[in-house]
Parts: C-alpha cells; sequence; structure tokens
C-alpha cells in the first residue's frame, strides 16, 4: 500500500471485445484527489478501461479495487460521478436539463421522493456548470457543448468523490471547455478525485497530475503529462510510427 | 346521453378510459427507448394467448396476458442479450405468434374467424363485465409501476449505461418494462384490438410532444390525449356503427396532426427567441479559437 489512498486500482487488467484483445495487462491507479487523464489514440482501449472500471466491460483477468472494495463487491456507487462518451443527452421524448440532471440523483436516493436536500444538490449541478437558466429547457434545443455539460451536472448530482469522465471534451465549442474545465477545477480544489479520457490535454492541461498513455491496450507512459510542444508531441498523435504498418490509419479526429 | 344507461355501453367507457390512461404511460418509456413498434410486436405474440384461452376454453384475456408477458420477456432478453440478428429472432416471434392464435382459434370448438376479428380490432358489445374486472386490476398494475417508478424508468430508458452505473437494477427495470407494455397490450385488447394497440401507445405521446418541453408535460398531455381520444372514439363508435379500435387511432391521429399544425408557430418562436439569447453571449466568441485545432490531421 502506497502512503496514500487510492480510489482506483486496476492492476493487470485484460479484456477483449468480441476476439479481439483491447487490454493487455493494464495498471492503473489513482490516489486520492488525484487527477489522472487517460491518453492514447483511438482503438487504445482508452475508453475499455474506464468502462472496466465502472463494471460495464467484464475483464478476462487482472483485478479493479475501487476505495479499496474489489470492483464486484463494490455498490457505493453514489461515491463515483460517470460522465459516458455521448454527442446528446436527448432521448426520444423532450426532457428538460433539470429531469436529465435529476437522474443522477438516483445513486443517492434508488427509490421515494427526493427530498428538498436532492433538489437542491440537482439545483448547484445545474449552477455548477453555468446553465440555471435554462434548467427548464429541453435539453434537445441544446448545442454540443450543453449536452455534455448536461452530462457532467448529471454526474456531479450525487455529489461523488470520484469523477469518471469519457472524453468530456470531444465536440466542445470553447466557451463550454472553458465552463467545464472551471466546473472540474473547482471539484479537484474540493477534493474529488478525477480519471478522464481525453484525446488531447486542451485546457484541462493544467489540471492534471498524472498522464497515463496507452497504446494497443497496453500503458506506455505513467507519469507527468507529456508536454504539449505543438500538436504533433501530443500522445494522441503518436499512432503514425512507421511500424504500425498492419493498422488502419487512425487520424485521432473521429472520436 | 342514452348510451350512459346501457350496461354494456358503460362497460365500454370505462374500458375506454383504462386504456387511454394506461396505454401512453407505457408508450412513452418505449418512445423514449426508441422501441415504438415493441407494442405491435406484443400485440402479435398477444394473439396465440387469445387463441390458447378460446381452446381451452378459458378467459382469453387471462391467456393473452400470460403469452404476452411471456413473449414481451423473450424480446427484452432477446434485445438485451442478441448479437447481430435481433431483428430476425424478434420476426420470428411476432409472425408465430399470429399464426398460432389463428391456428388454435381455428381449432377450437367455440372460437371463430369472427370472435378472433373483435379481439384484433376491438369491439363494444363484446367487453363482458369479467373483462372489466381483468382489465381494472391489470390497469391498477400499470398506473403502479409507470407512475410510481418514473424516476426510475425515465433513467433506464434515458440513458441505460448510465443508469447502471447509478447502481440501478436495470436488467429487472427493463423486464418490467416489457411486462407493463404487455399487460397493457391485454387491457387495450378488447377495446382497440391487438393490431391498433401499439398506435394508442405511440400516437399520443408523438402529439404531447409536439407541444412540450419536459418529460412530465409530455407524460400529462399524452395520457389526456389517450383519454379524450378513447372517449371520443368510443362514443362515435356508438352512434355510428363504426369499428371502435380504428375510429380511436384516426382520432389519435387526428390530433397529433392538429398539436403539430399548433407547435409550428410555436417552435418557430422558440427558435427565434434562443437565437436572439445566443447571439447575446456567443457572439465576442471568434468561430476558430484555437490554431491547435486546424493542424489535427
Amino acid at each position: 500500500m502506497t502512503a496514500r489512498e487510492s480510489v482506483i486500482s486496476v492492476r493487470g487488467a485484460t479484456a477483449t471485445l468480441g476476439a479481439r484483445p483491447v487490454l493487455r495487462g493494464v495498471d492503473l491507479t489513482v490516489h486520492r484527489g488525484e487527477v489522472v487523464a487517460l491518453l492514447g489514440a483511438n482503438g487504445s482501449g482508452k475508453s475499455t478501461a474506464v468502462r472496466s472500471v465502472i463494471g460495464q466491460v467484464p475483464l478476462t483477468g487482472g483485478r479493479i479495487e475501487l476505495f479499496g472494495t474489489e470492483q464486484k463487491r463494490f455498490r457505493d456507487w453514489a461515491r463515483v460521478g460517470y460522465v459516458p462518451q455521448r454527442t446528446t443527452a436527448a432521448s426520444g421524448v423532450p426532457a428538460t436539463i433539470r429531469e436529465v440532471v435529476a437522474s443522477g440523483r438516483l445513486s443517492r436516493r434508488r427509490f421515494g421522493w427526493l427530498t428538498k436536500a436532492d433538489k437542491a444538490a440537482v439545483e448547484a449541478a445545474i449552477d455548477l456548470v453555468g446553465l440555471s437558466d435554462r434548467a427548464k429547457d429541453s435539453v434537445s434545443a441544446l448545442s454540443g457543448g450543453q449536452h455534455q455539460r448536461v452530462l457532467i451536472a448529471r454526474a456531479l448530482a450525487s455529489e461523488p468523490e470520484l469523477l469518471i469522465m469519457d472524453e468530456p471534451m470531444a465536440g466542445v465549442d470553447l466557451a463550454s471547455q472553458e465552463i467545464l474545465a472551471s466546473t472540474l477545477r473547482e471539484q479537484v480544489a474540493g477534493g474529488t478525485s478525477v480519471l478522464l479520457v481525453l484525446h488531447e490535454l486542451g485546457p484541462l492541461e493544467p489540471l492534471i497530475d498524472r498522464a497515463v498513455v496507452l497504446r494497443d491496450g497496453c500503458v506506455v507512459h505513467d507519469g507527468p503529462p507529456p508536454e504539449a510542444v505543438g500538436q504533433h508531441a501530443l500522445p494522441g498523435h503518436d499512432h503514425v510510427h512507421p511500424h504500425a504498418a498492419g493498422e488502419p490509419l487512425r487520424t485521432g479526429l473521429l472520436t | 346521453m342514452e348510451m350512459l344507461d346501457l350496461a354494456f355501453m358503460q362497460r365500454a367507457l370505462l374500458a375506454a378510459v383504462l386504456v387511454g390512461i394506461t396505454a401512453p404511460a407505457v408508450g412513452i418509456y418505449l418512445v423514449q427507448r426508441r422501441q415504438a413498434l415493441m407494442g405491435d410486436g406484443i400485440g402479435h405474440v398477444a394473439m396465440t394467448g387469445v387463441g390458447l384461452g378460446f381452446l381451452l376454453n378459458s378467459s382469453p384475456v387471462w391467456m393473452a396476458t400470460l403469452v404476452a408477458v411471456v413473449g414481451s420477456v423473450a424480446m427484452e432478453l432477446i434485445r438485451a442479450y442478441g448479437k447481430t440478428r435481433g431483428d430476425l429472432a424478434l420476426a420470428l416471434l411476432f409472425y408465430g405468434g399470429m399464426a398460432g392464435g389463428v391456428l388454435l382459434i381455428n381449432l377450437s370448438p367455440t372460437g371463430s374467424n369472427a370472435n378472433l376479428s373483435s379481439y384484433l380490432f376491438g369491439s363494444l358489445s363484446t367487453v363482458s363485465s369479467e373483462d372489466i374486472t381483468a382489465i381494472a386490476i391489470l390497469a391498477a398494475f400499470v398506473v403502479l409501476v409507470t407512475v410510481g417508478l418514473r424516476r426510475q424508468l425515465f433513467a433506464v430508458s434515458q440513458d441505460e449505461e448510465f443508469a447502471r452505473v447509478t447502481g440501478l437494477p436495470v436488467r429487472a427495470l427493463n423486464l418490467l418494462i416489457a411486462v407493463t407494455a404487455a399487460v397493457t397490450v391485454t387491457v387495450a385488447m378488447r377495446v382497440v384490438g391487438l393490431l391498433l394497440v401499439s398506435a394508442l401507445m405511440v400516437v399520443p405521446v408523438a402529439a404531447a410532444q409536439q407541444l412540450s418541453k419536459s418529460f412530465r408535460t409530455t407524460f400529462v398531455l399524452a395520457v389526456a390525449t389517450g383519454i379524450t381520444v378513447t372517449l371520443a372514439g368510443t362514443a362515435t363508435s356508438y352512434y355510428q356503427d363504426v369499428p371502435p379500435g380504428a375510429t380511436i387511432v384516426l382520432y389519435a391521429i387526428g390530433v397529433f396532426v392538429l398539436l403539430t399544425l399548433l407547435a409550428t408557430p410555436l417552435a418557430k418562436r422558440r427558435a427565434r427567441a434562443a437565437e436572439a439569447g445566443a447571439e447575446s453571449c456567443d457572439a465576442p466568441l471568434p468561430p476558430r479559437p484555437r490554431t491547435s485545432d486546424d493542424v489535427q490531421v
């Protein structure tokens, strides 16, 4: 055990999608209060890695612990706020921002009525992403960046200690990126630990304590975030190595 | 209002109200998860239940409920665990159910195609008092589930993966939606008929969406639309001697067209307002703010 308590601990995780190995022995630790970015080209296994952490992809080997509890026995999901990779928060029926964000509160209050405290937490989460004035609007009337802000507010509604975000910046306009970065800064300042998948560091860079870079399902870097000297220095772009001839070219753009 | 004095019309109107409430109440979750046609599939499967009811000389309503529940659970399992050709498996289930129903009803001594036709398209005069008891019990179950668990069902239908991560029993809730839909099909069977059940689950929801911005308003408007069209359709069917199911569905589509026409100017006004609002806060931003965005390829 390290001196600092770990909120996520992944050891030797292997997973397959169909017959294809996607994770080939991944080690990943997030300590309390730490912000860890998971980087890598498309197809490197970063989404699979976070989805296995939250139990949505079964492992074929290795182990995962959340807050020191074996993941299979972990039930305290209110401590985890999850932001899935989505381009929209809408579904087949209209729903307001408040209605969608309120569903994030289900991990705290699974059945029964929402109390005043629950409703206050929902409003606070909407306020954190700067959408208070639009809480009654339909999510289908929002821009791409605002959709992402709704999804993050939904994760924050349970007042989690750990945020797990899958590409929260994909397709987000600059104004929303800045708002998301400042929301995240506040959360981190309040002691929240964060694991987030990114394909470039962008405006979140100053927040990130450590970067884990995946390539073909293996960790190839675990340490300080790679310095961004121009776009090509970013880990999302190391896929153009000549030895990867057998693979289709992944531009990192189609996320 | 002489029709209110007739016992069979009292039963028919009561059944109509229950159908008007339950069908859109379940339908909204099916529409939300983009399974608008699931009710149609269950309706087909329920035909086997009706046939079995006739053959075994037991209540077709309860038999249809049983078979529809089994069929809907099978459909949900195929949806959840099925691999690439889930649609083919569903097609087998639909048409197997329909063919089974026709075959069984012809095998039974009491059943005939005329009997079957009243289950397919609905009929007012044939709603018996036992039917009403069954319909009322089933409708109470449907309302309890769709209203009592609306937060949970909303979350599961909105984003299944997220719902799983909140720790909700998603698999059980999915099955509950399927079972509730099956029960609704059999509630509605006597009034609108198995072939038109799905329309009453979907069309009032589609109509309500034209005006509403929230799930809650959509739900209330859809149920109100459901009750209005089922009552109007039943009354029309009494005075004009037209089949109630078809009348109800055409009324529902009429409401949809009406609300769409009403909503178009409303939507335009909303869009203008949103545009005006967006300009005031987003205007100062340059269109391509980050030079690094340009060199990605």
